[in-house]
């Protein structure tokens, strides 16, 4: 079996998630290495655009950030941010959203705000930038995140980004019209949520990480009953990965 | 060239350009987002002439911003996102400011603030969207019910009303329009008319210029109205919302500029291991803002080694091969 790292096994099974004709919202880090995956080996009629207004760019050489030059080039169009938020939320597409967050609940709900009090955090961070709309807005999110305890929390600090808000049909009555979390993918598993109560659970749990590990690693209790083992990634995906889509090995 | 009299009165320096339109408290509008096209030749000028208390609105910022929180130019702050990119993924001195409670800010996300600028572009006092239902973006209130009194400072933050047009149950979120005192814009282009031209991505900066009383643009080139002209669907600005011009080319390092230069990363890098610490902060102002007499001088201090590093492939748009870690 290929050796492979927690980044390549998170791009590689957040990728799996996208279809051909998917538009795909890509923010930074993983998420950036994910999309770019996705669409090389599972989905090349992807498009990949960003919040910033870069839409389907060549992707020669991977964004550090999502107003990157990279992500202005070989685009189909450079727009603006309320362009791309016209996309995100269009009613024709179907639109996933890859993120990340500091804290994450059962729900899928997400926190990038704070740690501690709002007004006084012990723990600032950069806040939603354009998380909450495509939250509120895409078809599916699929969120990253590292497994610890600390960030997998039966209450976030602070409610960033809506995923299943209380669970069972509670997001459609906020005023939502469509979305959801669809999948959270970290270092030891991909969870995904029930389809009536919206509870996370485990879905898959990579190779060498056991389901306890999974469990110890979580803040609230987790369904493990239709866990199954992750197919980890093949040689030609990993060489992708590391020849084509991150050569000079920014994220990976 | 040099046929520049229809903009005579608007050209002008860094130095003129703040010291006539930016004021303690004035309120402003970045453009640019996060690390590309921040408006950094104005916003160390601002922190050169000291001044103070000024009122930020922003959607997702980096570095101007967080150059003017590090030296004290900010009292006050709307903002979405304050991050630097994998350089920082949250601004260093925007995050200490807020854990010691020295500024006042208020969080919104990035669409809602796009939007506020573009409701003050269109001069209508309030806009509606659906995005942040259920998120605690409207459940906190950053602002005291003191500052909220101010001028230019909404009475309330947001608030949901039902869809007039649809009976069912249907919550929209209504948000304040912003008519920020002055926009600072880096832009590529501007021509001997005036007209502005951004390349690559907008980001949100042509409804923020419009939202505000007054522009100030500065740009890598100013260039002939011939040319500015022939080609008028990649016009960005028409001429009569700018109030002033600056030819600073560079104007955005250490962000990007498109089709002109990448970030630098090494000073990016530089700089997030200087902004956590009070002491080397304050030396790296001394040495990077006030010491340096001339846009030319900072230009030399990076070096012409970094400066061809970073230039652009015109054709792709970035310095495709640059060491960005």
């Amino acid at each position: 079996m290929a050796q492979y790292t927690d980044n390549e096994m998170m791009a590689i099974s957040a990728g799996r998630f996208i279809k051909d004709g998917d538009i795909v919202f890509a923010g930074t880090g993983v998420s950036m290495l994910a999309a770019t995956a996705a669409k090389r080996i599972f989905a090349p009629k992807a498009v990949i655009f960003f919040e910033t207004g870069g839409i389907d760019p060549s992707l020669d050489e991977i964004p550090m950030a999502v107003s990157d030059l990279r992500v202005m080039s070989g685009t189909c169009l450079n727009s603006g941010l309320i362009e791309s938020f016209s996309i995100v939320g269009h009613r024709r597409l179907h639109t996933i959203a890859f993120l990340g967050a500091a804290q994450i609940d059962k729900y899928g709900n997400l926190n990038t705000t704070v740690i501690g009090d709002y007004h006084r955090p012990k723990t600032r961070f950069s806040g939603s930038g354009g998380a909450c709309d495509v939250a509120s807005f895409a078809s599916g999110v699929i969120t990253f995140m590292q497994h610890e305890k600390r960030r997998f929390v039966e209450k976030l600090d602070y409610l960033t980004s809506v995923g299943w808000y209380k669970g069972y049909d509670s997001r459609q009555k906020l005023g939502l019209r469509r979305g959801g979390a669809l999948a959270v993918v970290t270092n030891l598993a991909v969870m995904k949520f029930d389809e009536s109560t919206k509870e996370m659970y485990l879905a898959e749990y990579y190779p060498g990480v056991s389901i306890q590990t999974v469990c110890e690693n979580t803040g609230f209790d987790i369904d493990t009953s239709r866990a199954v083992e992750a197919i980890p990634p093949s040689k030609e995906e990993l060489r992708i990965l590391r020849e084509e889509v991150d050569p000079q090995k920014l994220i990976l | 060239m040099g046929n520049d009299k229809e903009i005579s009165d608007k050209l002008m320096s860094l130095e003129e350009a703040v010291k006539k339109f930016i004021k303690h408290g004035s309120q402003i509008a970045l453009g640019g987002f996060t690390i590309s096209r921040n408006p950094m030749a104005i916003a160390y000028e601002i922190v050169r002439q000291k001044i103070k208390d000024l009122h930020i609105v922003c959607h997702s910022h980096g570095q101007a911003l967080d150059v003017l929180i590090g030296a004290g130019c900010v009292k006050r702050l709307e903002i979405a996102y304050g991050g630097n990119g994998r350089y920082a993924p949250t601004c260093i001195r925007f995050k200490k400011a807020i854990q010691k409670g020295e500024i006042e800010f208020e969080d919104y996300s990035n669409y809602q603030m796009s939007l506020r600028f573009l409701a003050g572009a269109l001069s209508i006092p309030f806009i509606p969207t659906k995005s942040g239902l259920g998120s605690d973006l409207l459940n906190y209130e950053g602002f005291s019910e003191t500052i909220r009194k101010e001028p230019k400072v909404a009475n309330r933050k947001f608030t949901i009303m039902q869809n007039p047009f649809n009976d069912g149950d249907d919550n929209v979120v209504l948000l304040p329009a912003l008519t920020p005192d002055v926009a600072l814009i880096h832009a590529q282009y501007v021509g001997e008319d005036g007209t502005v031209r951004i390349k690559g991505l907008t980001f949100a900066d042509i409804e923020q210029a419009k939202s505000a009383d007054t522009v100030i643009v500065t740009c890598e080139e100013i260039v002939p109205r011939s040319f500015i002209r022939l080609d008028p669907d990649q016009n960005s600005l028409p001429p009569f919302f700018v109030d002033a011009i600056v030819k600073v080319p560079y104007g955005a390092h250490p962000t990007a500029c498109y089709a002109f230069y990448d970030y630098d990363p090494k000073h990016l890098n530089l700089y997030k291991k200087v902004a956590d610490n009070d002491n080397l902060f304050k030396e790296y102002l001394d040495e990077w803002v006030y010491g340096v007499s001339s846009y030319e001088e900072y230009l030399q201090k990076i070096g012409i080694d970094m400066l061809m590093k970073i230039k652009a492939n015109p054709v792709v748009g970035y310095a495709p091969g640059l060491d960005r870690k």
